[in-house]
């Protein structure tokens, strides 16, 4: 069914509700199987039947869809990278965003409301400076700030701070916001029409092997055959690939935090960065305003974090925009992300011949999704990387080729 | 999450930075004929696991001694806080 104002009006009076995806039975072989029904999984499984004509598909998912970092993260979207081998792929991806609902008919609420990063010194102006103009090298938009063009944006921040005064910002306007959940529902119910199995609460416990090959997977629901398997698990990267064998990889799980507070009217314009400590801020459609700042700093699975990060985000958020004080904090949770050695991402082949790698996101993925989905797709059906994706290789840290944005050296919790 | 410090006894975790995976202790020999794979190995890979670990924590905002800290990263619980040079001795020893 191809959704529109019309359908709309018709199911909101229709007493029954119509599923929006099927919930089948696992067939015993595919194609191809995509381990982790996140964003990045469904993406991939969308993009396989739809740009690359495989629809045999099966996406094998633990919980239900998206109840992983697809449904927990803050919604940013943007393409302000520095380094070649991240500029192009972002922007595919900025791209794939803004035709994003046509494409896939569905209402994910791509918002390109800008997204502001703030400088507070001279040398972090260069930087910015030096920033943008990587990204308009790379036909990426980017505006440098000066603080008086910052103050007609969000009068409302603290521009005089005696240590840390606001000297302007670098604004991506094509940045901005998207809904969450509704990505992961637009890919799961445009990859389901093209014929994908979605198998929800089948946890792969195994892979099942054919001489030095991956020919599949274990799973609570049974065992799967598939010529190719592809891992998009994030934060739990470690532990299903080891599975597959590979008992240590360039990648440490993270916890990350995300608070929101309660519904106001319309007052943060975009997404806002503050650039003398770890915290940005933006506000849903609901009104909510949603900030997060620094992960935990220690490895954790726990899906939970601790106080001293709220203290902190919260301290950058009265040094910012001292009016945040007058707001009542709602919600917070945390979300376990898959971090790498030189903060980014993985679409490789491995060893292991059949089993594909999408991983190592770090706090960064949500934007990602649909290049990742899109590339991710490329690669297992052809075998081969697209040449925008080719630099995120799993041996680079071998090699020396690393994509360190931060020039952090393997420090995954410094990423 | 409350370290408990062998020196100074239980010590919030906010005076401590966290350096990562203890496995940082053992250093390949970089004279050895597969130096440059063990350093790789040292450097960028990690267990990683799902249940017990081994961190190396630095009290930096109290006596700023190493430490090692064996944690569940399932449940954050800490349990079992030692000198890392208490831990460096002994397996000095051992070899
Ligand atoms: C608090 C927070 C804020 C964030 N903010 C942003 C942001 O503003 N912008 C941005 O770009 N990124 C952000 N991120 C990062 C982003 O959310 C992730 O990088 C991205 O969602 C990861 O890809 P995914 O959607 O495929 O992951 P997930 O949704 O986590 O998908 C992985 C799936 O694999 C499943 N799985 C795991 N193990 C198994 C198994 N054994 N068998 C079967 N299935 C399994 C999980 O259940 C899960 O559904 C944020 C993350 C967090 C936690």
């Amino acid at each position: 069914m191809r959704l529109s104002a019309l359908t709309l009006l018709r199911e909101a009076f229709s007493p029954e509700r119509t599923p929006v995806w099927r919930t089948p039975e696992p067939k015993p072989a595919y194609r191809v199987i995509i381990v982790g029904g996140g964003g990045h999984g469904l993406a991939t499984a969308y993009y396989l039947a739809k740009e690359f004509g495989v629809t045999d598909v099966a996406v094998v998912e633990k919980g239900w869809l998206g109840s992983g970092n697809v449904g927990r993260n803050t919604t940013i979207i943007r393409s302000n990278y520095l380094l070649d081998g991240n500029i192009p792929f972002y922007e595919h991806s900025m791209k794939l965003w803004e035709g994003l609902e046509q494409d896939f008919n569905y209402n994910a609420m791509v918002s390109q409301r800008g997204v502001l990063n703030l400088c507070h010194s001279d040398a972090q102006r260069d930087a910015y400076a030096r920033r943008g103009n990587a990204m308009r090298l790379h036909g990426v938009d980017a505006e440098l700030l000066d603080a008086d063009g910052v103050r007609a944006m969000a009068p409302f921040l603290n521009f005089d701070d005696a240590r840390f005064p606001i000297k302007g910002g670098l604004l991506q306007k094509r940045g901005g916001t998207a809904r969450h959940d509704a990505v992961a529902w637009g890919y799961a119910r445009g990859a389901d029409l093209r014929g994908v199995d979605l198998i929800q609460n089948a946890e792969v416990t195994g892979f099942l092997r054919e001489g030095g090959r991956i020919a599949g997977v274990q799973t609570t629901r049974g065992a799967i055959r598939a010529g190719r398997t592809g891992v998009a698990v994030a934060g739990n990267t470690s532990r299903v690939m080891a599975m597959a064998g590979f008992d240590r990889l360039p990648i440490e799980s993270h916890v990350l935090q995300a608070f929101v507070s309660e519904g106001l009217k319309p007052i943060i314009p975009g997404v806002i960065t503050y650039g003398a400590g770890h915290f940005y801020i933006s506000q849903s459609d609901k009104g909510g305003l949603v900030f997060g700042g620094d992960i935990d700093g220690y490895a954790s699975y726990a899906q939970r974090g601790g106080l001293p990060v709220l203290e902190d985000v919260v301290e950058a958020g009265m040094a910012l925009m001292p009016m945040i004080g007058r707001a009542k904090l709602l919600r917070s949770w945390g979300g376990i992300m898959d971090m790498s050695m030189d903060g980014s991402p993985i679409i490789d082949r491995t060893p292991a011949e059949g089993l594909y790698l999408n991983a190592g996101w770090c706090y960064g993925g949500f934007k990602a999704t649909p290049a990742s989905g899109w590339h991710f797709a490329h690669l297992i059906a052809k075998d081969a990387p697209h040449p925008v994706a080719a630099a995120y290789r799993l041996d680079r840290f071998r090699t020396g080729r690393t994509i360190d944005e931060k020039g952090m050296g393997p420090w995954p919790n410094l990423h | 999450m409350i370290i408990d410090h062998p020196l100074c006894g239980p010590r919030d975790a906010r005076e401590f930075t966290v350096l990562g995976d203890a496995a940082w202790m053992d250093r390949p020999d970089p004279a050895a004929p597969d130096a440059a794979e063990a350093f790789h190995a040292y450097a960028c890979l990690r267990a990683n696991p799902a249940g017990v670990t081994r961190e190396l924590w630095w009290h930096e905002h109290g006596d700023r001694s190493w430490l090692v800290v064996t944690r569940d990263t399932l449940s954050h619980a800490v349990l079992k806080v030692e000198l890392a040079e208490d831990v460096a001795r002994a397996s000095k020893a051992a070899r």
